[in-house]
């Protein structure tokens, strides 16, 4: 590989404490370097530079986001990307096939994202979507909160053997985080029935999602994973419910360590609702906010919500169901033996109904109320709060208070009256958002090579025909939109891929996954696994194993267990 | 000899992986665990009497043993020469084939369809207008009491399915009826002399009659798993069940409409619906309602007869009614091993589970217009290619002659009607016997298929050989452009 010059752009590398200084990045071998000699030269002058986009929580690969894209031929035929010389055809809007999604991500210039629930029994099918998954790295949490084995390892206090196991599945589906969905919820919902708060206890399992809580949390640490325990809280999308996301975030609060986050929660806008009904429904972002502003155990996603025709789908069986019962819509459920679930309904956001209104203005105001940005992460839930797409429309809003009220304008009065976005008046600098976006997420994950461009990160670039000198930005935010829409370049693994938003070369990206070396003594745990596991899967041992091939271009991250 | 283990059948959608194979010097001599059908195949694939060797090309009306160099050539100068190509079949094959072949339609501007759209192709139109509640088969296996198996045979069709994941298997919360089974079976038949007395003067395997009738028998009263089928005749497996619903053919919507409005508790003003009393129906009806979990498993039966896919919106919105009351799931019962993976891998490259036309450039999906008979039909394809499927078998008769009236390309192990009406054959590996690759149970779980004996000399995957195919149609394509 060559070298890269990207000279004279506007640099944020906040990981490096970078605020827009004038400077050149050098890159050589697909990796950043000190200076690099006759090489190609992205003339970056008046642009913005900043680390490749780091997506740590969007739904684009497996079973169910398949499952999704088959439930919406309606969807696909607005939106289609025909075969070029160098790329494949598809199809969009709110799943994109999968060479569309990869395409779509890169022009924008993200380049990692991680899938944030894989179902263990059906890995293979992430991995193979992965490999059909062009231009950006990837990586998949095996969902775990309903997972039998390690319910029962919990309930009896075993939290060495259920991280051995939680180890096991890592190294056997190629996952990289642990991730709980209502945690024991999906369990219940195997009989059709839910849990009603985080000491409410699993039927037949006599165990509460407090201890699966705490128990998963335990068992990351004890394996020492690169990112903390993935939270998808109980009562989701239920009026009334930050007060159960508290609770979760208090659950973990005595676990914490030299300050580091033990927990994340997800789409936190979801989860962040007062009120007693959909009447009474308001924010909870205050509420949240001060816990996060006063406590730093713990780190959250925005879930932002996006005025638009898109599809939720999430491992949250019961909350589906809700949510067919609300919409009438079409409706698909999928229970995962022994393990977990999902569930996916389409969902229209309009600007005119109270709720859906209000839970637009929740996600910018945990963005704007929580002080500091290494705590809170942009995202869309993709495509649940809406399609990754929207990901510059949101970048505006934080970023310009007058691009939030122009939104303001034509939102439900009820709800404009009642929140308190019209009120607040930060704007996010650049370097905020490039925490927000890509260090922030980067360093969360534990991903030393990624969200920044010091020496010795994965050359993954992004170029924003951006310029904060000339351009009071927060005044301008259709320029800001039009420049993340489009990266003026981008650039993977040190080659240019996007020059202007059109794909110019097609990479393939390769899999992360943590391949935990726990001690052998606890490894031990193989033999017991096999003889109970044809009692709970309806297949073998071996055939549930993700071999090597099923991720030809992977990166195995290193992770010592301690115990 | 080598005894294999875990080995994944390739067969049905059943796709049982707990095969053991024993293989002395490349051939199978024995398989455990398997169906009939699925011994039929391990035990005699290797049969050379009825496979391809040799690739073949039609000259001056006959087929002639040719190279593979130039069966390559012949094949991709047709597919690029064409228009309007489809390209078919892919139920039989791995994933891994499956990707090279869309890749293949869409650069030749081609149609790409699967057998879905002559079998489930009705379901899949279903889901995406109502969804579907539906989950693993251990689900079921661990959980449900009460499973009905509609316009489905599995005795015949799916032989082990009733075994490995529903009435007669063992769950966490559930256990098997097969002994329950067996002991109804010896009450009916009597003393196992009274068994052979009666075979030798009937000089017919006696079969248990199934149990129907005005009301549902006691064990309904039950927590104990529970079989219902509903068919419109008596097959085996409606011999296996603890009751036996017979329905008027192409009724079936009117009976699921029936159920769902008294399911809602709504009453019904008739006597009977589709050939069932109303009685009857109002107690089959509380079995629903009343059971901690229930499945619906349904076939070609509903997706093929009047109707079609109305029958499945019916079953599935009485499927998603019931969850209203208790926990009900539904499932169709895929027949050929990868028929999943074609929609699956399919959907996840273009969008679209079947019927996807690439002739403008991108993926076009709209069944009737782009489906493969529909467009044979209208007689609008100008070439084929045909892999891991029989069409001239099965397809109606126009579509056939204007199938085999234009050049075709057939990829199959065996020697068929297809290949012997073909312009250019090419042998090829069983894949999950001579050649690895994923396949996706019909409740979408991925397998991995093992190889356990080598192929035929010659016999190249079918991946391979699509991949040949399209390496040559780009050099031809990009020739033209240059020129």
């Amino acid at each position: 590989m060559d070298g890269l010059l990207i000279r004279n752009g506007f640099v944020y590398d906040p990981l490096n404490n970078v605020d827009g200084e004038k400077m050149d990045i050098a890159i050589y071998g697909g990796k950043i370097v000190e200076k690099v000699e006759n090489a190609e030269t992205v003339d970056a002058s008046g642009m913005v530079v900043m680390p490749g986009g780091v997506d740590l929580h969007s739904h684009i690969a497996g079973a169910k986001v398949n499952s999704g894209r088959l439930l919406r031929p309606e969807d696909h035929y607005k939106d289609v990307e025909p075969k070029t010389a160098r790329t494949r055809s598809g199809v969009g809007y709110s799943i994109p096939s999968t060479f569309t999604t990869g395409y779509r991500y890169s022009r924008m210039g993200w380049t990692t994202v991680m899938d944030p629930a894989m179902p263990p029994l059906k890995a293979k099918h992430t991995h193979e979507e992965f490999n059909d998954t062009p231009m950006i790295d990837k990586g998949a949490y095996p969902l775990l909160g309903s997972n039998w084995f390690v319910l029962e390892h919990l309930r009896a206090k075993e939290y060495e053997e259920c991280a051995a196991y939680v180890a096991w599945i890592m190294n056997a589906t190629k996952g990289y985080a642990i991730k709980l969905v209502n945690p024991g919820g999906i369990e219940a919902w195997g009989f059709g029935r839910n849990v009603r708060d985080i000491d409410d206890p699993v039927p037949n399992f006599d165990i509460t999602p407090r201890e699966i809580v705490r128990g998963l949390c335990k068992a990351n640490q004890l394996l020492n994973m690169p990112h903390t325990i993935h939270v998808h809280a109980n009562n989701l999308g239920k009026p009334g419910n930050y007060v159960t996301t508290l609770e979760t975030m208090k659950c973990v609060e005595d676990l914490a360590r030299e300050d580091k986050p033990v927990i994340h929660i997800t789409h936190c806008q979801f989860s962040a609702f007062a009120g007693d009904d959909w009447h009474t429904l308001r924010s909870a972002s205050e509420e949240i906010s001060k816990y996060m502003n006063s406590h730093s155990h713990a780190t959250l996603d925005l879930g932002q919500v996006i005025f638009t025709n898109t599809t939720t789908m999430t491992a949250d069986g019961p909350f589906e169901f809700i949510l067919y019962q609300i919409t009438g819509n079409k409706w698909v459920n999928n229970d995962v033996e022994a393990e977990t679930g999902s569930g996916i309904v389409p969902f229209h956001y309009k600007r005119k109904s109270y709720v859906h209104a209000t839970q637009w203005t929740i996600g910018l105001e945990l963005a704007l109320q929580i002080k500091d940005p290494w705590k809170v992460f942009m995202t869309t839930d993709h495509p649940n709060a809406g399609p990754f797409e929207a990901y510059p429309k949101i970048i505006a809003w934080l970023m310009s208070k007058k691009a939030r009220e122009e939104v303001l304008k034509k939102i439900s009065k009820r709800a404009r009256r009642r929140a308190l976005l019209p009120a607040i008046d930060r704007e996010y600098t650049l370097t905020e958002v490039a925490v927000a976006t890509r260090a922030g997420q980067a360093k969360s994950l534990g991903l030393r090579d990624k969200g920044h461009l010091g020496v010795g990160a994965d050359a993954d670039v992004a170029v924003y025909d951006l310029n904060p000198e000339e351009t009071d930005l927060a005044k301008h935010p259709r320029q800001i939109r039009r420049a993340f829409k489009n990266a003026a370049y981008t650039i993977k693994g040190g080659e240019i891929v996007v020059r202007k938003g059109e794909i110019v070369k097609q990479v393939m990206g390769r899999t992360y996954w943590a391949n935990v070396k726990a001690p052998p003594s606890l490894l031990e745990i193989e033999p017991e696994l096999r003889k109970v596991f044809e009692e709970y899967y309806t297949i073998k041992y071996e055939n549930y194993l993700v071999p090597e091939k099923y991720c030809p271009n992977s990166v195995a991250v290193p992770v010592e267990a301690r115990f | 000899m080598e005894v294999i283990r875990n080995v994944t059948c390739p067969i049905c959608g059943t796709l049982c992986d707990d095969l053991e194979v024993t293989v002395d010097k490349n051939v199978v001599v024995d398989v455990k665990n398997a169906c009939a059908v699925s011994e039929a195949k391990f035990l005699n694939f290797a049969n050379p009497a009825h496979r391809n060797l040799k690739p073949l090309i039609r000259k001056n009306g006959a087929l002639e043993e040719a190279s593979m160099e130039e069966a390559v050539k012949k094949s991709a100068q047709i597919l690029a020469d064409s228009s309007y190509p489809i390209l078919y079949g892919w139920s039989c094959t791995s994933c891994e084939a499956i990707r090279v072949g869309i890749e293949l339609a869409e650069e030749v501007g081609g149609v790409i369809d699967n057998t879905s759209t002559v079998c489930h192709g009705p379901s899949i139109l279903s889901i995406q207008n109502v969804g579907i509640p539906t989950c693993t088969l251990g689900q079921i296996r661990h959980r449900a009491d009460l499973i009905v198996y509609w316009a489905s045979d599995p005795y015949s069709a799916h032989p082990r399915h009733i075994e490995r994941y529903t009435a007669f298997s063992e769950g966490r919360f559930q256990e098997s009826e097969w002994e329950h089974y067996v002991a109804r079976l010896r009450g009916i038949l009597g003393k196992k002399r009274f068994n052979r007395a009666s075979e030798r003067v009937l000089m017919r395997e006696v079969s248990v009659p199934p149990i129907s009738g005005q009301k549902l028998p006691p064990e309904f009263e039950t927590r104990r798993r529970k079989l219902i089928v509903v068919d419109v005749r008596k097959t085996r497996s409606a011999e296996l069940a603890d009751f036996f619903v017979q329905v008027e053919p192409n009724k079936d919507f009117e009976l699921l409409q029936a159920l769902r409005l008294l399911v809602r508790d709504d009453e019904l003003e008739v006597d009977e619906v589709a050939g069932v009393p109303i009685g009857l129906l109002e107690d089959v009806a509380d079995a629903l309602v009343g059971c901690s979990f229930g499945v619906f498993f349904f076939g070609v039966g509903l997706t093929m007869s009047s109707g079609k896919l109305q029958n499945i919106d019916a079953a599935i919105a009485l499927t998603k009614d019931l969850n209203y009351r208790t926990k009900f799931v539904i499932m169709p019962m895929r027949g050929h091993f990868n028929v999943a993976g074609a929609n699956i891998v399919s959907t996840w490259q273009t969008g679209f589970p079947f019927a996807v036309d690439f002739s403008q450039g991108f993926p076009r999906y709209n069944p009737g217009e782009t489906s493969v008979v529909d467009i044979l039909s209208r007689n609008e394809a100008d070439a084929g290619l045909v892999i891991a499927s029989d069409p001239v078998s099965n397809f109606p008769r126009n579509a056939v002659q204007n199938l085999v009236k234009n050049p075709l390309i057939a990829i199959d192990p065996v020697v068929s009607p297809t290949t012997m009406m073909a312009d250019v054959v090419f042998p090829c590996a069983f894949v999950g016997i001579e050649d690895e690759g994923t396949a996706y149970r019909m409740d979408r779980v991925p397998l991995p298929m093992k190889k356990v004996a080598e192929p035929p000399r010659g016999c190249l995957s079918d991946k391979e050989i699509l991949q040949e195919i399209l390496r040559e149609v780009k050099r031809i394509k990009r020739k033209e452009s240059e020129s």
